[in-house]
């Protein structure tokens, strides 16, 4: 039944791909984005990924379209121009699309335990998680323990992107529409709207605390600080695109978005070198506490904080970022 | 199940190619990054498709149950951190394409070509 199901998903996946690259309609393509990012967390959880696929309903159907359609309002929504290259890119589809189908047939078949990924180092985190962590999300402890100088790689990039757009979109826009009046604050957002008010007033304060059991409860089951971040930042977007701009900035102003873009990246590195100052190696948890297992949960806890601030706060100010400009 | 993997395996490489063209053919530069991050999503279907074990489950570790089965949980942490950090350089080329709007008044890759002069 869920091979049906499966493979269902999996060519409602191709067909939506494909009505994504073919909308002329801009607008309709982005919609249809969010619709292959649901499909495709939905196809996450079934391969066992639940952590993967709630990143993914969280950030591709979420937070991705809202940036993708504010850029959209200060673009274009048609497309103008004809498509060109086009025998290129079909001779190319083509070509490349038979050559890797053949070479998929050299992969290891599909849920294979003997296949190499599963015999290498895999294992041993399976065994010794609960052994040097004690938690039971294996996800987790490998993203912020044994692999966490990855993770704060990926914070870093992800930091260093949201100060990148804030430069980009920092600079003035060439001033055509001077002397237009600002949108009245009682007049932005939807709040006269009655259905979305209701709806959305009573959503926000679920969603925050759904993105704060993810953010905590990530130990436990599928959750941490990057599915959290992009929660909580969608339940802000969601607020400020209700009660316009204007509200939102002074419910959390730009000091404190900027606070936290960096708080939450220097929070992980200072866990780093809390443990050299406590004896051990940089990222090494095990020297925080009075035992190395209680030393290595109190430096995920912290961590996943860490990567949560800083989630939340880019994603945030990028919402900010493209929602303050005027269209020139 | 052997249907199935391969049917995985052949949806990859489509999804990949989608992207492709997108970049290719398409000459607005929103399309040009939607074709972007289609790629991305091929790419975690791959790895995630990867990490499935036959009959297993989640990687979270239930306490009591000795026979239990695990997918594998390295994939599915690149994947992971991957889908935050794609989402954040997405929004860089946004970024650059509302900036690229304003400068030349299209985001249409000829219509830029001739102003530019080239």
């Amino acid at each position: 039944m869920t091979e049906i199901f499966s493979a269902f998903l999996l060519t409602l996946l191709v067909i939506t791909a494909m009505a994504v690259v073919k909308s002329r309609n801009l607008f309709v393509a982005v919609m249809l984005t969010g619709i292959f990012s649901l499909l495709i967390a939905i196809n996450f959880f079934l391969l066992d990924a639940a952590d993967v696929a709630l990143t993914e309903a969280a950030v591709g159907a979420g937070v991705a379209t809202v940036f993708f359609l504010s850029a959209l309002a200060l673009t274009s929504e048609e497309e103008r121009s004809r498509s060109a290259y086009r025998t290129i890119g079909i001779a190319v589809f083509i070509t490349i699309t038979i050559v890797l189908g053949y070479a998929t047939l050299g992969m290891p078949s599909y849920g294979d335990p003997e296949a190499p990924v599963h015999v290498h180092v895999a294992p041993w985190y399976m065994e010794k998680t609960p052994e040097y962590i004690d938690i039971p999300n294996v996800v987790t402890a490998v993203l912020g323990s044994f692999r966490g100088y990855d993770t704060l790689g990926e914070v870093f990039v992800v930091f260093t992107a949201g100060i990148g757009v804030l430069f980009i979109l920092g600079v003035r826009p060439p001033s055509k529409t001077r002397g237009a009046a600002p949108v009245a604050s009682d007049e932005a957002g939807l709040r006269h709207y009655l259905i979305p008010k209701v709806v959305v007033r009573l959503f926000i304060p679920f969603v925050l605390l759904f993105g704060l059991y993810v953010q905590f409860h990530g130990e436990y089951s599928p959750g941490g600080g990057f599915q959290a971040g992009a929660i909580i930042a969608a339940s802000i977007i969601l607020y400020a695109l209700l009660e316009g701009e204007e509200r939102a900035m002074q419910v959390i102003p730009r000091r404190v978005l900027n606070g936290l873009i960096a708080g939450g990246a220097l929070l992980y590195g200072a866990v780093g070198l809390a443990g050299i100052v406590a004896g051990g190696s940089f990222l090494d948890y095990s020297v925080l506490g009075s035992d190395p297992v209680k030393g290595q949960q109190m430096g995920l806890l912290v961590i996943e904080a860490g990567v949560g601030i800083t989630v939340t706060g880019v994603l945030v100010s990028i919402f900010h970022a493209f929602a303050a400009r005027e269209r020139v | 199940m052997e249907f199935l993997g391969l049917y995985h395996y052949l949806v990859f490489p489509l999804l990949l190619m989608s992207g492709i063209y997108a970049i290719i053919a398409k000459r607005n530069l929103v399309k040009k990054l939607i074709g972007l991050s289609l790629m991305q999503s091929a790419v975690f279907l791959l790895y995630i498709t990867m990490s499935k074990v036959e009959g297993g489950t989640g990687p979270i570790l239930k306490p009591d149950a000795t026979d239990v089965i695990y997918s594998n949980p390295l994939p599915e942490v690149l994947i992971l951190t991957a889908i935050v950090v794609g989402i954040s350089t997405a929004a860089l080329g946004l970024g650059i394409i509302v900036r690229i709007k304003e400068e030349f008044g299209s985001v249409e890759e000829d219509v830029i070509r001739e102003l530019g002069g080239r």
